[in-house]
């Protein structure tokens, strides 16, 4: 690799490089604008627009903390979110487990279906499953939302799960029915520890993609709001940094998710690097 | 070594969850499609082809579908042009801080949809941050108003939006390329463009069919970004049926376009999948 960034190399290629870096640097500014510009003007004494900001101050984040609004669709997002991530790691853990090891007629169908709300826009996913709360009589409510976001959000712990299947040695479970343990005794023992990373990454994706749904909650909604919901309610309205504070929030709170899954991976990876080394010493002993 | 107990026990509850709360709404869906709705707002279960023939005679629904296809298909050229280059980077020239560089593509995939696409509307807007920042370096003296509530803010929201799905794919295909083709390419005097031309792009297309799919299926959907910044003109295929289901009252139709949508969409994973298969060198 050294090679394509090496001036030594080709004399066409550094300035390519340069030109690079400036492209990618101008990709990541874009990425990154709107969110420093949300959490900037959540400072702004002056409202959302108007260049440059002034008055800094912290009102609009007071304003928040008393807003009984926001708070109680924070509180019902909350709940949402931890109903759906048990859902979905119920049923989602298992239909891994089904594609990994069973063999069954529509296995294939299986598959795809699982796996379809993952790229389907939200609007189907919402719309079926409005149609059928409303055939079967299901008043529409919190608990809906959370049938909608638990089905599916199943893909996400599918795949995460499925891909952690697909590197784990098989052996250690072979051992421990040998062994004489049973299938649930292997399965909490062995099976579960062994897919911790995936299983966890899994959770804390589902729980943060559900505190941000939108799309299959807006046609599920009863009569108390997500807290997104709760936004998109304000936006329609009219805007103030009200709405700046809270997204900042959130976005600071994702942050902290992402960096706590980041070092957990790390620490994996860094433990995974350890075991590799200790056999290959192994091996030259 | 596993039971058939223990097959059962895996396979059975998602397959029947699976089956009660995805299988069975589409095909409700499908069934909605072919009713009817009365002038007293009741929804009357007598099979016949009405929602589809009025979707095939007027030219509201034709229009409109193109149009999102139009912008979606935008969305996607943009979001390549913007992360091809980038995942490029990461995988070839980033180095040491390859993993940094790696979760900033990802961190603007945990906040919210919502609150981008509303940054993007603060920042548009005709008081908003982008039009007086023009108006105070002295570049412009009235704003702009056809930034916001225009096909061309629904365009660049959902580009920022769906540049880093775009990325993630990409750079898994080009992590995957043997680094010694390159070399090889390299030692048999090819330049570093035609090395990229003949060898690393090839190899990274299907990372380019997932990454398109994505953005495009994802964008065509959408109904979010153009209610908050699309105005009139932005109107997208799911506006339309959003307000079926809404205060124009007819879910059977607003069932016949949901339904002809989700058969775009499957098509179009169809096509991708045998394309990511054909260009696949493994």
């Amino acid at each position: 690799m050294e090679f394509l960034v090496s001036p030594s190399s080709s004399s066409g290629i550094v300035p390519s490089s340069r030109w690079l870096l400036f492209y990618v640097a101008a990709v990541f500014s874009f990425l990154y604008l709107p969110i420093a510009v949300l959490i900037v003007y959540s400072f702004n004494g002056e409202g959302v627009g108007g260049f440059p900001p002034r008055h800094l101050t912290l009102d609009w984040y007071r304003l928040l903390f008393t807003d009984g609004a926001i708070w109680d669709s924070f509180l019902n997002s909350l709940q949402v979110a931890f109903a759906a991530m048990a859902i979905s790691l119920i049923f989602g853990i298992p239909a891994a487990l089904a594609l990994d090891r069973a063999k069954f007629p529509g296995k294939a169908l299986f598959r795809r279906l699982v796996l379809l709300p993952l790229i389907l826009p939200g609007i189907i996913t919402g719309l079926s499953l409005l149609m059928l709360f409303n055939m079967t009589g299901v008043r529409l409510s919190l608990m809906t939302i959370v049938l909608g976001h638990g089905t599916a959000l199943i893909s996400v712990a599918t795949t995460e799960v499925f891909a952690g299947l697909q590197k784990l040695d098989r052996a250690q479970e072979e051992a421990s029915l040998d062994l004489g343990a049973n299938y649930w005794q292997t399965f909490w023992r062995i099976t579960v520890p062994n897919l911790k990373l995936p299983i966890i990454g899994a959770a804390l994706l589902i729980f943060t993609l559900s505190m941000d749904e939108i799309a299959v909650s807006f046609f599920l909604i009863g009569r108390d709001n997500t807290l997104p919901l709760e936004i998109w309610g304000r936006l329609r309205r009219g805007i103030t940094p009200e709405i700046n504070a809270v997204s900042t929030i959130i976005f600071v709170f994702s942050l902290a998710t992402i960096v706590l899954w980041y070092r957990l991976n790390a620490r994996a990876e860094g433990m995974a690097e350890i075991a590799a080394e200790m056999m290959n010493d192994d091996k030259s002993v | 070594m596993f039971s058939r107990t223990y097959k059962l026990i895996v396979t059975l509850p998602p397959l029947v969850w699976v089956t009660a709360f995805l299988l069975v709404p589409y095909f409700l869906m499908f069934c909605y499609s072919f009713w009817s709705v009365t002038p007293s707002q009741t929804i009357l279960h007598s099979w016949n082809l009405d929602n589809y023939k009025e979707l095939v005679v007027k030219t509201t629904y034709w229009q409109t579908l193109l149009r999102s296809m139009w912008i979606a298909a935008r969305v996607t050229i943009f979001s390549l042009m913007l992360g091809y280059p980038l995942a490029y980077f990461l995988s070839f020239y980033a180095g040491p801080r390859k993993d940094l560089l790696y979760q900033l593509v990802i961190i603007p995939l945990w906040v919210s949809y919502l609150v981008r696409a509303y940054a993007w509307k603060t920042i548009l807007g005709s008081e908003g941050v982008l039009n007086t920042l023009l108006q105070y370096v002295h570049l412009t003296r009235h704003p702009l108003d056809f930034l916001l509530y225009s096909p061309f803010a629904v365009v660049l929201t959902l580009t920022h939006i769906y540049t880093p799905f775009a990325v993630l794919p990409i750079y898994a295909a080009l992590e995957h390329i043997p680094r010694n083709l390159v070399e090889a390419s390299h030692d048999l005097g090819a330049t570093p463009t035609q090395t990229f031309w003949k060898v690393i792009f090839p190899l990274s297309i299907p990372g380019v069919v997932a990454g398109a799919t994505f953005a495009f299926v994802l964008s065509l959907g959408d109904f979010l970004a153009p209610l908050l910044l699309g105005g009139p003109s932005g109107i997208m295929i799911s506006n339309i049926v959003v307000s079926l289901f809404g205060a124009a009252y007819n879910w059977p139709l607003g069932a016949a376009i949901s339904l002809g949508m989700l058969i775009i969409v499957v098509s179009l994973l169809f096509v991708s999948e045998r394309l990511e298969k054909k260009w696949s060198f493994s």
